[in-house]
């Protein structure tokens, strides 16, 4: 780690403004990324300002559109919230299933979104269930937010404020993970929204990415047996040690059949 | 007061726990010593490169960085390289190739993390920035990783005196004599197997700290080590021409080596030598991502192995190539591992009358491989116990029922293979895990595991290993630098109480409680009355280490034969004091008594007398109560067991539960039940870990190691592993006065086998490469489906 400067922010309009007027500034939000990044000297801020005192970061509603979830809300939080497990019951799992219990009490919403790690979970579900990404500066739809390998629609310094996920009728997220980092190899949310089904997969590509096929063959027929007769093309897919994009593909039918399968109850 | 029940064979809570789970254990990283500096280690980015200039006056210039040496500093000062402590000899009676192995990189870099220079300064922070100032300029060079292509013509070389990269061609038995049983068997059983490289991942990362004292002229060092006194031996006599007197080596609390700490390493030998050199202590902790290139990595074989049988799965011969990868260079037990301690295992638990294995280890550029918890003995029983199964399997037998037909069962036993096996009984340690695994239940279970869309799969592995090494005139006959003794010393205080020295090492073994309660049953005092002290060469007197299961065995026993003189002298004293004959004094429980009377001495009483000598036979005997003793075992210890695995596969996604494992062991006598469980669980734990989830994977092309991080590389999780069913059967070990073989490795030696027979089993496949990760299974799935 190299040395730098902290900053304590009191509101979110002094955190963007410090980081606005330093190009090398960043958030600091829950740190499980950063802060790796920075002790291997891969990242090395000059300044970081901590989200962590602003009130209006955190928490959890819930009104007839969906659940808004402040950025700074910890996994942990969203995983035990009896309100999400009411309205999105799906979300509040896929939280659950975030690293581990040391993770899941720091790490937030917003740092997970804006650092958008190829294999990390909450993409699937803000993508799965068409959430919106409510920033300093605007609402972004999810389907405009992950443009690639850590890679999103977010300019520099603005800063991610909450999430709004509507509720879907039945959803479901299935992970398989990663022996070792116990990220998603592959992940798939499946929602039936009422207004159609949405398939969301992380892991298997640059980013998190919606399945035409599978959301076109679940739209017909919202049952496992649909799922099981999508072949999911492997081109584009990540291909590494532990999972060739060939696997990966087949992966995306197998967690897409069992999202069904739990999504349906 | 005498003592009530023996505390030998009973589950003492560990003495040593209070202090770790308050965090109160001290741990070489957590001693600071004043005006201390730190050292960060400028490491090589490739795989294998000519380094031709090295500049430093950038890294000096930095703020708070107070040196930086290269190699040619060291060579400069005498500094040498680092020794291997086995000398292996080849085919043809030549020695074993030896290329220098220095502290820090002289002209080239041959492995990803080789040590390059060294940076010291104020602060760790510093000494960073200073490390990544240093410019090295490299040419790099092709290199080679991978195993079975290191030692081929054309593959690019490392070391100028070891041509085709070849550190030797060994082989142990007639080969003749095997070659003519494979001709005339009536069946032949063989499997091309690959024994997967791992990396250690202590949960304490390597640490050394290096201090200098111009007043005394002596140098201090601590480190996070396995047997310090070896580290001092080979550090002072071979690499920095020290008296021994005048360098202290101190192994303090050590969270874990698995064998990995065994070794000199060129980290602790520069923190030494520099703390001279800027005469301030000098520090240095490898943080996890160093861990992962540098310490010495473990297995590594390619093999090929045949098993010759008659028509009743009778074994007649077996017949075992390997090639093993010794990494760049020769780590400080690296040419025995694959030699002596792996082909001599080869007869694991059978009869088979005839044996040859020829092993070839190749230098490539990646880390060094040494000895890893087993070293040597579970690839020997990944080779055995898999063709064993493959072998049942082929000749349509119940591979319970091979292994029966090839039992030895009556002892002393002479394997072919050099061994001399001293008891044990095969037939109840697998009679015993067959029922504690209810093997009669399985076929109901497959059936529910098939009517969930599961594959379902059983697995043998009776293994056999040997510990307590060793003899030290077996193994110096074999090529050991060292003698393999174990020393103890018992002192005891005035008024009775104990401290024992031990050379052996506890780094999670739990010696302070095992040690102690065999002292306090010997002696026939509470347990509270002894302490066992290790880990420093100033306070105990030598010591060979902890490794190969050894300590209690030998360790212990050593303590055993320092108590028995305590005792011999305490009858003495109290026949003095009883006005007795010597002859007519019996020692029992804490009491000296005259046989047949009602006089006696407490033993408090008589280390009394030793110590305040106004009562006491000075024309006889010296004052004090205080006696050393020095134990070289007369033959190894030989632990076995059965372990039996169940899986289940997931044939959708390729991944493997390991739903039901059961182990039954034969340790000899056991000192502490609760810590036996305990290793042996750890044990399972690291042998599941090896066969379904670690490997270690190098880059074919650039060398770089691709599992550097626990990102890539995975150790087992508690969730990864069912809850154990082990039990013990007992045949007393028939050389050492407690009985005991040893039981830390265990688990890791036997448990591969018995998995991976298990999911070749369920898939219906003949092999399968560790470890099974989802992806492996998934492929062979698939590809069995297409053929
Ligand atoms: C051991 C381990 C296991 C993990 N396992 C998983 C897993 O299984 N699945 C998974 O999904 N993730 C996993 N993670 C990652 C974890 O979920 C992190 O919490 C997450 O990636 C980053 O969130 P954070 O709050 O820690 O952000 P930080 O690390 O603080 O920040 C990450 C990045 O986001 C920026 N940022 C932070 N907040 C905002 C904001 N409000 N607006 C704009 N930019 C912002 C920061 O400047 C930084 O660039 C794991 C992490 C660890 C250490």
């Amino acid at each position: 780690m190299h040395a730098f400067k902290y900053l304590r922010a009191s509101s979110a309009n002094d955190a963007a403004a410090a980081v606005a007027k330093n190009s090398e500034a960043r958030y600091l939000a829950g740190g499980q990324s950063l802060v790796q990044a920075m002790k291997l000297r891969l990242s090395s801020p000059t300044d970081l300002i901590d989200l962590g005192a602003i009130k209006d970061l955190t928490g959890i509603k819930v009104d007839g559109s969906g659940v808004t979830i402040g950025a700074m809300t910890r996994h942990a939080d969203v995983a035990g919230s009896a309100d999400v497990k009411k309205a999105i019951p799906a979300l509040a799992a896929l939280a659950g299933m975030v690293g581990d219990r040391q993770v899941r009490n720091m790490g937030t919403l917003g740092g997970s979104l804006a650092n958008s790690d190829p294999a990390a979970d909450y993409p699937a579900a803000v993508l799965g269930l068409g959430a919106t990404i409510n920033t300093n500066k605007r609402k972004i739809a999810a389907d405009d937010f992950f443009k690639g390998l850590f890679e999103t629609a977010l300019q520099p310094a603005e800063l991610i404020t909450s999430v709004t996920f509507p509720a879907a009728k039945r959803a479901a997220y299935v992970k398989f993970k990663n022996q070792a980092s116990r990220f998603a190899i592959v992940g798939v949310f499946v929602a039936d929204t009422g207004s159609g089904v949405r398939v969301a997969v992380t892991g298997a590509g640059p980013c998190a990415f919606r399945s035409k096929e599978l959301e076109a063959a679940l739209s017909k027929s919202f049952t496992v047996e649909a799922a099981a007769a999508v072949k999911v093309p492997d081109k584009g897919m990540n291909s590494d040690l532990h999972a060739s994009a060939e696997y990966r593909a087949h992966l995306v039918t197998v967690m897409a059949k069992r999202a069904v399968q739990a999504a349906l109850g | 007061m005498a003592m009530g029940a023996p505390l030998i064979g009973t589950s003492v809570l560990r003495k040593e726990d209070y202090r770790f789970l308050t965090g109160a254990g001290q741990y070489t990283d957590d001693i600071s010593l004043p005006g201390q500096t730190y050292a960060v280690f400028v490491r090589s980015p490739h795989a294998h490169a000519n380094i031709k200039s090295i500049k430093k006056d950038q890294a000096l210039k930095k703020p708070g960085v107070l040196a930086v040496f290269t190699g040619e500093d060291l060579a400069a000062a005498k500094v040498g390289g680092l020794p291997c402590g086995w000398l292996i000899t080849d085919v043809n009676g030549q020695p074993m190739k030896e290329p220098p192995h220095p502290c820090l990189a002289q002209g080239k870099a041959r492995y990803v993390g080789d040590q390059v220079a060294v940076v010291i300064a104020e602060s760790l922070h510093a000494a960073r920035d200073g490390a990544d100032a240093v410019q090295v300029d490299y040419e790099p060079l092709p290199s080679v990783v991978d195993t079975a292509s290191a030692g081929k013509k054309g593959a690019p070389q490392l070391h100028e005196n070891a041509p085709d990269n070849t550190c030797y061609v060994w082989a142990i038995g007639d080969k003749a004599a095997v070659d003519k049983a494979f001709a005339g068997a009536a069946h032949v059983t063989r499997l091309d197997l690959v024994n997967n490289r791992l990396i250690p991942n202590a949960i304490e990362p390597r640490a050394a700290t290096g201090a200098y004292s111009r007043a005394e002229e002596a140098y201090t060092l601590y480190v996070s080590n396995q047997n310090p006194h070896v580290e001092r031996l080979l550090m002072t006599a071979f690499v920095l021409g020290l008296p021994e007197h005048k360098v202290r080596v101190v192994a303090p609390d050590v969270g874990g080596g698995f064998g990995s700490k065994i070794y000199l390493y060129p980290e602790d030998v520069v923190v030494t030598w520099a703390a001279k050199q800027i005469n301030r202590p000098v520090k240095w902790t490898a943080d996890r991502s160093e861990s992962f290139v540098s310490d010495a990595h473990g297995r590594d074989h390619v093999t090929i192995a045949e098993l010759a049988m008659d028509k009743d799965g009778k074994f007649l011969a077996m017949r075992v190539h390997t090639t093993a990868n010794i990494g760049a260079y020769l780590s400080t037990f690296a040419a025995a591992v694959p030699t002596i301690l792996y082909a001599t295992l080869l007869a694991g638990q059978y009869t088979t009358p005839l044996i040859y294995c020829e092993v070839t280890a190749v230098f490539s550029n990646t880390a060094p491989v040494d000895a890893y918890r087993g070293a040597g003995r579970p690839e020997a029983t990944y080779v055995v116990e898999r063709l064993v199964e493959t072998a049942a399997r082929e000749m349509k037998l119940d591979p319970a029922e091979i292994r029966r037909r090839n039992f030895i069962r009556s002892f002393p036993y002479q394997t072919p293979v050099a061994l001399m096996y001293d008891t044990g009984d095969y037939d109840a340690t697998l009679d015993g895990a067959l029922k504690l695994a209810d093997v009669a239940g399985y076929g109901k279970r497959k059936e529910d595991s098939i009517k969930r869309g599961k594959l379902r799969g059983l697995g043998y592995a009776a293994y056999i290993e040997a510990c307590g090494i060793a003899p030290s005139a077996v193994a110096g006959s074999l090529g050991a630098r060292a003698g393999l003794f174990e020393a103890g010393e018992v002192r005891v205080h005035p008024t009775g109480s104990v401290t024992v020295f031990t050379g052996s090492h506890s780094h999670g073994q739990g010696h302070e409680t095992t040690f102690a309660q065999v002292v306090a049953d010997r002696l026939g005092m509470a347990i509270e009355n002894v302490d066992i002290v290790h880990g420093d060469t100033s306070k105990v007197l030598f010591g060979m280490g902890t490794y190969g299961s050894r300590s209690l065995a030998v360790g212990g026993t050593a303590i055993v034969m320092a108590l028995d003189k305590i005792i011999a002298k305490g009858k003495k004293i109290a026949a003095h004091l009883l006005e007795a004959s010597e002859s007519d004094i019996e020692y029992d429980r804490g009491v000296f008594k005259v046989a047949g009377t009602d006089k006696q001495k407490m033993f408090g009483e008589v280390a009394f007398a030793a110590y305040v000598p106004h009562n006491y036979p000075h024309d006889k005997l010296e004052p004090g109560l205080n006696e050393n003793a020095f134990y070289d075992p007369s033959n190894f210890t030989f632990p076995a067991g059965t372990y039996v695995c169940e899986v289940e596969v997931d044939p959708d996604t390729g991944k493997v539960t390991v739903d039901r494992f059961t182990a039954v062991d034969d340790f000899g006598k056991i000192v502490n039940p609760m810590i036996v469980e305990g290793q042996v669980h750890g044990g399972l734990t690291q042998g599941i870990g090896q066969a379904l989830i670690e490997g270690c994977v190098y880059d074919k092309d650039s060398g770089q190691l691709l599992t550097g991080s626990f990102m890539d590389y995975s150790i087992p999780r508690a969730d990864d592993v069912p809850s154990y069913k082990v039990d013990t059967r007992e045949t007393p070990c028939t050389h050492n006065p407690l009985g005991v073989k040893g039981c830390g490795e265990a688990g890791a030696i036997g448990a591969p086998a018995a998995l991976m027979n298990a999911i070749t089993d369920a898939l219906g496949v003949k092999d399968l490469p560790m470890p099974a990760t989802p992806q492996t299974v998934w492929k062979a799935l698939r590809a069995k489906k297409a053929a």
